[in-house]
């Protein structure tokens, strides 16, 4: 038999048996992966997509540390019923600046895609301190010590310089102000310029989140975060932006 | 000489406590500040140790009664794997146990260091890369000694690779409890640990290289394939899926070079191939050295093996996609990750068709041996996963089962049921031949051990298949009045008693895992007990030897 004889070279001959199979488990991989770097049209553009906000940033590295993609998705599939429920099927701008992706792969709690202004701050921060307290049939873990965490703040210029060597376009300024905008964003108050970071960070809610105005809490930058989920990107632009797409038969 | 090189190792010892401390007190977060104490711990009683020329590994060696000193195969660092094993086993599936319960007594969380989202990438990583990561390292430095018939290449680098490996294991469990994740599934360590883990791979990869090298065999044994293709792999998986820049040199948080849809599907290609290259293609390695091993029967088809590796490593890699569908990934890719996932059923079952057919000619140990029992048992739920996996890869059925239980009961039964028994029949193989005992203390706890696993995987699998089908369905269940019937929280509430047979399930698994750390134990103390042997047929009557078709008393005809 001829593969047998042949398979022999290989079977004697330790790099030819490392090199084909490094090359066997190599083709998939670039295949799948490679083009979505070059495809155009594996984000399509959409209005209204910003780089996170320093304090919005400093609330996902919470929300990535805590482990929440382990029961939360964030991705909404484009079915009737997860439309329904949750709003708009994610687009795939949408977590264009998602260092790393928290899509999630398991629903023990709901989607967070667009959970952002779907209720109210004190709800958001009753319910992370004593889920059952809002919701008696939840088994989400209590997250109290978040309130009484202060927000490290020392490195938000540095988290937003690696951010940038990894594609986010973060201006010079974004980066030196980037400590200025985090407490500012909880506290309107502080003497900072909020117009000016609003432009900067368009949609950027700036107020008090963790109702304690006195400190700036990993509960103020969590919350931050989950009212912003979902909420930069006009949905029905970006139905329009797809019929064009579709028009151009792309 | 042997003093100035002791004096050398006090020194590099000292220099490494010195950094640790530095680093403890300079470190920018919580996390990094505890591992670098780790680390400045284990360098302070390695001062202590090597400056004492105290012998803490020779005495531990004799506390395990390890037999000393080199045989014709260099089997030590094979002891420590084996034993790492157990330990490791016990402590992810107690973890298991322990989140699974909180699933359905939410008042087990206790924050925010034993909070569902910081323990379940503990049980998960536990698991696949302490338990099942030992039995790899430590089964393939048995396998391809034996193979080769040549003695481990670079000694002293396969006990780095051992050592190194439990380091990396335990920074990366601590670190999920002290919030140091990158939040990717089954690539939750952070960038200094994967710098760590490379390392220890690129060790792992010489020293394997270095003793099929040494081989006085012609021919690479066809273990020995799959073992080196999930080296080599999970070395280029693990590099590519965890690029990443960190904030700062002393703190442990870093940001993946890719971002959205690339880094979903980079880490799904990760992560899919954990499963494939970790818990298939190694476990498969152990299941064509152990099986025709334990069931003295050669192999079944030389050809079919070879058809199987190549195919199998070939395809799976492509399947990655099947994690994302009806996401905001491109079609395309989607097709192709469900259309590979399909065709990746046929060389997935043709491993299992040559496993289980080396049994030709021997199915009758399957009645009397409880090790072969178990392998057989652990290639059936092989075979029954990589069924169900093409199936939950199908777009349609994956619209019901994603972001449920099913896929969690789907990856159970091939966690428990294939990489689980193989693993467990792999260690009742290797403790009696490695501690050169005539055989196991007790055959018959191996057979409850079997029954407690068995039935464990059952409630298990069961209950999630139930658990995921109710949510998909009540997620999508629509009233006459066009409107959602079912709010989040009911499908949550509806599930509760479904978690509750779930951890059932895991305690079983978990109490045959003890009793198997008891009769290793046992084993290994040099004791055997004194039992009924397994399978005995009945003392040979030769009244009751003849056709039953002519009996004595014949029922009278009509």
């Amino acid at each position: 038999m001829g593969l047998a004889t042949q398979h022999k070279k290989l079977e004697k001959n330790i790099n030819l048996l490392a090199i084909f199979s490094f090359i066997a488990v190599s083709i998939g991989g670039i295949v799948e992966i490679a083009p979505l770097f070059w495809i155009d049209n594996t984000i399509e553009e959409v209005e209204g997509m910003r780089p996170y906000t320093p304090l919005e940033q400093a609330g996902r590295n919470i929300y990535v540390r805590e482990g929440c993609y382990s029961c939360h998705s964030q991705m909404i599939r484009p079915f009737r019923d997860e439309v329904e429920r949750y709003g708009h099927y994610s687009l795939a701008a949408e977590s264009m600046y998602d260092h790393p992706f928290q899509w999630g792969s398991k629903r023990t709690g709901p989607d967070l895609a667009r959970v952002g202004g779907r209720y109210s701050d004190e709800w958001h921060v009753q319910h992370l301190e004593d889920p059952q307290s809002v919701v008696p049939e939840s088994i989400m873990p209590k997250y109290s010590f978040l309130g009484d965490t202060p927000l490290n703040t020392d490195n938000a210029a540095a988290m937003l310089v690696a951010l940038r060597r990894v594609g986010v376009p973060y201006s010079d300024r974004d980066v030196g102000e980037a400590m200025a905008d985090m407490i500012l964003q909880a506290d309107p108050d502080s003497g900072g310029d909020v117009e000016d970071f609003q432009q900067r960070y368009p949609k950027a809610q700036v107020r008090d989140f963790d109702g304690d105005p006195s400190k700036l809490t990993e509960m103020d930058a969590l919350v931050a975060y989950l009212q912003m989920l979902g909420t930069l990107v006009d949905v029905d632009s970006a139905a329009a932006q797809e019929r064009l797409a579709e028009e151009k038969g792309r | 000489m042997q003093a100035e090189a002791a004096l050398g190792r006090v020194g590099l010892w000292f220099l490494v406590m010195v950094l640790s401390v530095v680093m403890a007190a300079t470190a920018a977060d919580q996390g990094m500040a505890a591992h670098a104490t780790i680390i400045g711990i284990i360098a302070f009683v390695m001062v202590w140790v090597t400056a004492g020329r105290f012998d803490p590994l020779g005495k531990a060696q004799g506390f395990f009664k390890m037999p000393e000193g080199l045989s014709r195969y260099d089997d030590d660092p094979i002891r420590w794997g084996v034993l790492a094993t157990m330990f490791w086993a016990l402590v992810g599936l107690l973890a298991g146990v322990f989140i699974a319960s909180q699933l359905a007594f939410p008042q087990l969380n206790i924050e925010p260091y034993f909070n569902f989202g910081r323990v379940r990438p503990l049980h998960t990583s536990a698991v696949i890369f302490a338990f099942g990561g030992n039995i790899l390292i430590a089964s393939s430095f048995y396998v391809v000694q034996r193979t080769c018939r040549a003695q481990l290449a670079f000694p002293a680098l396969a006990r780095f690779v051992f050592w190194g490996y439990q380091l990396f294991i335990v920074l990366a469990a601590s670190g999920y409890l002290f919030g140091v994740t990158q939040s990717r599934e089954y690539a939750e360590p952070e960038w200094y640990v994967d710098l760590w883990l490379t390392i220890v791979w690129v060790a792992y990869l010489i020293v394997f290289v270095g003793t099929l090298a040494r081989r006085k065999e012609p021919h690479i044994y066809v273990a020995n394939w799959f073992y080196l293709s999930f080296i080599i792999t999970i070395a280029m998986l693990h590099i590519v899926n965890n690029l990443a820049v960190p904030v700062a040199w002393n703190g442990s948080l870093s940001f993946s070079a890719f971002a959205g849809v690339q880094d979903a599907l980079t880490q799904w290609w990760y992560g899919h191939n954990a499963v494939a290259f970790f818990l298939t293609v190694p476990f498969l390695a152990m299941m064509y050295y152990f099986v025709p091993k334990q069931a003295e029967r050669p192999v079944y088809s030389y050809r079919l093996s070879i058809i199987h590796f190549w195919s199998l490593i070939f395809l799976y890699i492509w399947a990655g996609p099947h994690h994302l569908h009806y996401t905001a990934l491109p079609d395309w890719a989607q097709t192709l990750g469900m259309v590979f996932s399909v065709i990746l059923w046929m060389p997935s079952w043709g491993g299992m068709i040559n496993g289980l057919m080396t049994l030709n000619g021997a199915w009758d140990k399957v009645r009397t041996d409880p090790i072969i029992r178990m392998m057989v048992m652990a290639m059936a739920f092989y075979g029954m996963a990589t069924f169900e996996g093409p199936m939950l890869s199908i777009k349609a059925v994956n619209s019901l089962s994603h972001y449920t239980d099913w896929t969690v009961g789907h990856v159970h039964s091939g966690a428990l049921g294939w990489n689980g028994l193989i693993s467990f029949a792999a260690v009742y193989f290797l403790v009696p031949r490695l501690w050169k005992r005539e055989r196991m203390y007790s055959l018959r706890m191996i057979n409850w051990h079997f029954w407690l696993a068995t039935l464990g995987i059952v409630f298990y699998a069961a209950s999630m298949w139930v658990a995921g089908i109710t949510q998909g369905l009540m997620w999508r269940e629509y009233g006459p009045d066009g409107y959602l019937v079912n709010s989040f929280a009911e499908t949550v509430a509806a599930l509760h008693e479904l978690y509750i047979i779930r951890a059932l399930g895991g305690v079983m698994y978990l109490s045959g895992a003890i009793i198997m750390g008891y009769n290793v134990w046992m084993t290994i103390g040099g004791k055997l007990r004194e039992e009924k042997p397994m399978g005995a047929m009945p003392a040979y009557d030769p009244d009751k030897d003849r056709p039953i078709a002519g009996s004595a008393s014949p029922e009278p005809a009509e």
